[in-house]
């Protein structure tokens, strides 16, 4: 039986449930403010939970829930969800089989995206794990780009310290995506 | 010769574009003799390009902050 533990939400999991919004809704604000209703609404079910699943993955169910009424909202703010009738909006392609517009399972940046996605859900999980100062500086210095001086001046720290973390990050995150993606 | 402990540094340095042309050369030299040092190189090197496959994205951390503010009043 696990136990919810808010305390630590955002250390754990807000990039993890960021990096899912994004990928959904393709606007940084808009896949934070999901985020956050997430959490909220997760405080607010919290009697709900009934511990069988892992806290991530309740929390995933909850956004996936978020992201979902995100796009309802903008449908109906339009006035209505706009139907099609022809199903095809190209006339020339007047007789052509509906089997054409189906998704091809073989397309390569199809497939590409959805393994870059699981990539990154991988990448973020075994972030997850590191120490807290650890991920913070890899974070910072690897996903946000911020210059080596400037992340030492605000965490103060020197640049050497800051190098053993990147190396502990690295090898740690090394051995965490070793099964699937090396 | 450098030790394996500098060409790792080096190494790391590389994957953020901070190594300078020189270190590059040392850790190249160093690479071609010492197997664990080769080994670690391409791996470092492919986990840079893993991250930048994946198209990481994540908070501040003053969005970070803020957030936790806000649960905590809620909570």
């Amino acid at each position: 039986m696990h136990q919810l533990n808010p305390n630590s939400w955002v250390d754990l999991y807000a990039d993890y449930l960021f990096n899912y919004a994004v990928a959904r809704v393709s606007d940084a604000e808009i896949a934070k403010d999901l985020v956050q209703e997430t959490f909220f609404a997760g405080l607010r079910s919290a009697k709900n939970f009934e511990g069988n699943a892992a806290e991530r993955t309740w929390l995933i169910a909850i956004l996936k829930r978020k992201v979902i009424d995100h796009y309802r909202k903008i449908n109906s703010n339009k006035g209505k969800a706009e139907v099609r009738l022809s199903y095809s909006s190209n006339s020339d392609s007047d007789g052509d089989w509906l089997e054409e517009q189906v998704a091809d399972p073989q397309s390569v940046l199809e497939n590409d995206a959805i393994e870059n996605e699981e990539l990154g859900l991988a990448i973020q999980e075994c972030i997850s794990k590191l120490p807290k100062k650890q991920s913070m500086v890899f974070t910072m210095k690897t996903i946000q780009g911020i210059e080596t001086d400037d992340i030492c001046k605000e965490l103060d720290i020197n640049p050497s310290n800051l190098w053993v973390m990147i190396h502990r990050a690295r090898t740690a995150l090394m051995d965490c995506l070793n099964k699937n993606w090396f | 010769m450098i030790s394996c402990e500098e060409a790792t540094a080096i190494c790391n340095k590389k994957q953020y574009n901070e190594a300078t042309s020189w270190q590059k050369i040392t850790l190249w030299f160093h690479v071609l003799l010492c197997r664990a040092c080769s080994q670690f190189t391409k791996k470092n090197t492919k986990l840079t390009s893993l991250f930048e496959k994946a198209n990481l994205h994540s908070l501040s951390e003053n969005e970070k902050e803020q957030l936790k503010k806000q649960l905590e009043n809620k909570f």
